[in-house]
């Protein structure tokens, strides 16, 4: 690895722990009812309202419908990922230290295995969120299930509903897709002859 | 008896004169076309109105809240009136606010709102109005347009000259209308002369809180004291009452109380009164009032007074100055620059206005006519700045509008008057349907009036509305003070009747308005911050429920156990912390009112059962889709029954 690959691993993997303070996605709720918007954040360590209490009031609403509580406290990631980010922080700066090729190429599939494996486990609550419904919900569509778009928009009901990255998934993105830049470059490149 | 004399009556004989004169040398009404003057009240479906305007509701007693320049009434705010709508006065939190030394009063006569002020200018952190009736003064918050303090004035009677404040708050004043014997005694009505007196009232306003005390009163002669208005800029540490009745009348006043040429405007020192204060110059008179404060726990509590301090301009000589007045003064009310005191003579045919530096040379230069119970009576020419000649009939209120122009209200020639502050000539004036009382300038009372808008605050409406019956609407109407000539707006109809009202930018607090209560924070004893907390307990013949209430349903919803005679207090807590999703609670025959509860807050209301029975309650708030399935039984069993008392507060 150059003097310059190493610096900028070593820049991408502190990146990551932005998501120590900026949250990660951003679930946006547009509904006749709530001219003031009503939507949640969620970052590495938990589930928050954009407004104080949206929380509260979007269980209050998801009642209607059967669907599971959002209650932070019982989503075991939420304890996890904060560990998680702290060891993916490490591992980028121990391969910057160790400065060769393989520790690079190590630390990217671990990374982008990482992110798929969160995207993943976000579709899969999203999932049970929008389809375990209560029986005996007041509102029963048949067919109808709830789950959010992974990214993008979904009408649902009388709520549009848009995902997208927050700030800190933004930062993430931006890290991962460097990383796996820095490997690309680092295969094309041929290497340097050794005596 | 003896027969009126000609003199007696010249002053009606005088006004029917004047009246054919005006009407004979009147302007026509300028008339803009109607669509021009449609478009500059007109705010579009979603827009916002440019000021808040807070109306006094009169006989309604309360206050209600209007937006400008559209006249649309957003809110009527509880303030000496219960509300069976909401429970205000009824529910177990609100029914203190009413009590009084007379007991639970619950209505009164609200006169003047008036915005707290810093420096001069209305701050937008509270509104005081008067309870005329039974002397009182509420403060509302204005971040949640809710009744937060009321204090009762002992020694007043008919508290109208009030509740106007000085120019940084310091004090919010109190003068009775009608003087009493004080203390309070059995005396014949003839001995007005010896044994009535009248006083001003300073309540203290703190600051940081708004919460008012009663600091001291002034004895004075037993006149009527009408209105006031306080000093500002220079004559900032003065406030000016007006009186009528000088005579002393306590029989049949309209005659009367209207024999002497001139009454007076009382020049109170205030500050020179907080002097004589502290030098121990008054005295501690015992006198019971209620002062009723709503809590952090938002639950009103009665505190009562028990003594106040009273001084009189006798021992406290430089503390009050007579300017006389022509005719039975009604509005006193000093300029932006604080230097004029406009005093409407009700039935006076110029308007007075007294130049306060002029004021205070007369007092140096001792030009002094006589002095009634220490106070000195300044000459009348030596106070004087100028009189507005031939304005009209029955002048009674001025505002301005920062722009050197004063404008007052003509009761008996209904219209308003625009004059100059420097020429004293009358500019322009305007009809008002019918019989105007006061008018309002947004900030006109202050040292930076908004101006733009004046609004005509009017007694009768006789053919302005549809007809309902005899009892017809009262009536506010917009006029644009931008150009050189007065133009005719909009009529809006009011709730009660509207004596004064205030205005500001709504920009100054729109943005500060509470949305929710914070249930967190929510620390009423019997509150159930979740259903968890729900529940049921007997003391004696008393039951108290914990509930909660949110979309769509109350928890618990059914209740057993109850008897025939049993108190049961429900306390509803709104456990929402979403905007602008209230829930009513509603229980078959209760006999004093519903509640409705803002979102994170506790009311609790109790109920008598008289017969067993199974009764229903439910959500009086349309909350929500299922806002009809929003209801409950409660089983009510014979008194001695053996059922037991039991809550279903566990979710099936």
């Amino acid at each position: 690895m150059t003097t310059r690959t190493r610096l900028l691993l070593a820049l991408a993997a502190l990146a990551l722990t932005v998501t120590y303070v900026l949250p990660l996605w951003h679930i946006a709720l547009e509904a006749p009812q709530y001219p003031e918007g009503l939507g949640l954040y969620i970052s590495i360590d938990g589930v928050t309202g954009q407004n104080p209490h949206d929380l509260q009031s979007l269980n209050g609403l998801n009642h209607y419908i059967g669907m599971h509580k959002i209650v932070p406290e019982e989503i075991p990631e939420l304890r996890f990922l904060p560990v998680a980010i702290g060891v993916l922080t490490a591992l980028g700066l121990l391969a910057a230290a160790i400065g060769r090729r393989w520790a690079l190429t190590t630390y990217a599939a671990v990374l982008v295995a990482g992110a798929l494996a969160g995207l993943a486990d976000f579709w899969w609550w999203g999932y049970r969120y929008g389809h375990e419904l209560d029986p005996r919900a007041a509102i029963r569509v048949p067919g109808m299930t709830y789950q959010p778009p992974l990214i993008g928009s979904k009408q649902l009901l009388n709520i549009t509903a848009h995902s997208w990255p927050a700030s800190g998934g933004w930062i993430l993105t931006i890290a991962v897709t460097v990383v796996v830049l820095l490997t690309y470059l680092a295969w094309r490149r041929p290497r340097p002859v050794t005596a | 008896m003896r027969t009126p004399s000609f003199r007696q009556w010249r002053p009606a004989a005088f006004a029917a004169l004047a009246l054919v004169a005006l009407a004979a040398c009147g302007r026509p009404t300028s008339t803009s076309s109607a669509s021009d003057a449609a478009s500059r009240v007109y705010v579009a479906p979603g827009e916002k109105d440019e000021f808040y305007a807070f109306f006094s509701g009169g006989f309604s007693g309360q206050v209600s809240v209007y937006g400008l320049p559209s006249g649309r009434h957003f809110k009527t705010i509880k303030v000496f009136s219960q509300d069976p709508e909401t429970g205000y006065g009824y529910s177990e939190q609100t029914r203190a606010m009413l009590n009084t030394s007379y007991g639970n009063v619950p209505w009164d006569d609200s006169h003047h709102p008036e915005l707290s002020q810093t420096a001069g200018v209305p701050d937008g952190r509270w509104l005081f109005i008067n309870g005329n009736n039974t002397p009182r003064i509420a403060r509302m918050d204005l971040t949640s347009m809710e009744t937060a303090e009321i204090i009762e004035i002992p020694h007043s009677a008919g508290n109208h000259a009030s509740p106007f404040v000085t120019e940084n708050t310091e004090y919010t004043v109190a003068a009775t209308r009608f003087s009493v014997p004080t203390p309070q005694r059995d005396v014949p009505i003839d001995t007005y002369r010896e044994n009535f007196a009248g006083v001003l009232s300073f309540v203290k306003v703190d600051s940081s809180t708004g919460r008012m005390a009663l600091a001291f009163q002034i004895r004075v002669p037993g006149y009527d004291y009408d209105l006031s208005s306080a000093g500002k800029g220079p004559s900032h540490g003065w406030v000016f009452f007006t009186s009528y009745n000088s005579e002393e009348a306590s029989t049949l006043l309209e005659v009367n109380a209207s024999q002497r040429d001139k009454d007076f405007v009382a020049a109170v020192n205030w500050k020179r009164a907080e002097a004589c204060v502290a030098q121990g110059k008054g005295t501690r008179e015992p006198a019971r009032y209620a002062h009723n404060i709503v809590g952090p726990d938002h639950i009103a509590r009665t505190e009562w007074g028990t003594s106040v301090t009273v001084i009189t301009p006798m021992n406290c000589p430089g503390l009050a100055y007579f300017l006389p007045t022509p005719k039975s003064p009604h509005g006193a009310n000093v300029d932006p620059t604080g230097e004029l005191i406009a005093a409407g003579g009700k039935l006076a045919t110029v308007i007075p206005v007294f130049s306060f530096r002029k004021m205070l040379a007369a007092i140096e230069a001792n030009a002094v006519d006589t002095v009634i119970h220490g106070i000195p009576v300044l000459q009348y020419d030596a106070v004087l700045a100028g009189e507005v000649p031939e304005p009209g009939l029955g002048p009674l209120h001025t505002e301005f509008d920062g722009q050197g122009n004063g404008y007052t209200s003509m009761f008996v020639s209904s219209e308003v008057v625009k004059w100059s502050t420097t020429t004293f000539q009358v500019l322009d004036r305007i009809p008002a349907y019918y019989a105007i009382g006061h008018l309002m300038i947004p900030g006109g009372d202050s040292r930076k009036p908004w101006g733009k808008y004046l609004i005509a605050l009017n007694k009768i409406t006789k053919d302005r509305y549809l007809p309902t019956g005899p009892e017809l609407t009262q009536s506010a109407q917009l006029i644009d003070i931008t150009g050189e000539r007065m133009q005719i707006l909009l009529d809006f109809p009011t709730v009660g009747e509207p004596h004064y009202a205030q205005a500001l930018p709504a920009s100054l607090i729109q943005d500060r308005q509470l949305k929710i209560y914070d249930l967190a924070h929510n620390t009423d004893p019997w509150a159930a911050r979740g259903e968890s907390e729900a529940g049921i307990t007997r003391r004696g013949r008393t039951v108290h429920v914990k509930m909660t209430a949110i979309r769509s349903h109350f928890m618990p919803d059914n209740i057993e156990g109850i008897q025939v005679g049993d108190s049961v207090f429900f306390h509803i807590t709104n456990v929402e912390q979403d905007w602008d999703v209230p829930h009513g609670f509603a229980v078959t025959g209760i006999n004093n009112a519903e509640l409705l509860v803002m979102p994170g807050q506790t009311r609790s209301i109790v109920w008598v059962p008289t017969k067993p029975g199974v009764f229903p309650f439910y959500c009086t708030d349309f909350c929500s889709a299922l806002h009809q399935e929003m209801q409950g039984y409660v089983r009510v069993s014979p008194r001695g029954s053996s059922v037991p008392l039991t809550a279903n507060t566990t979710r099936r």
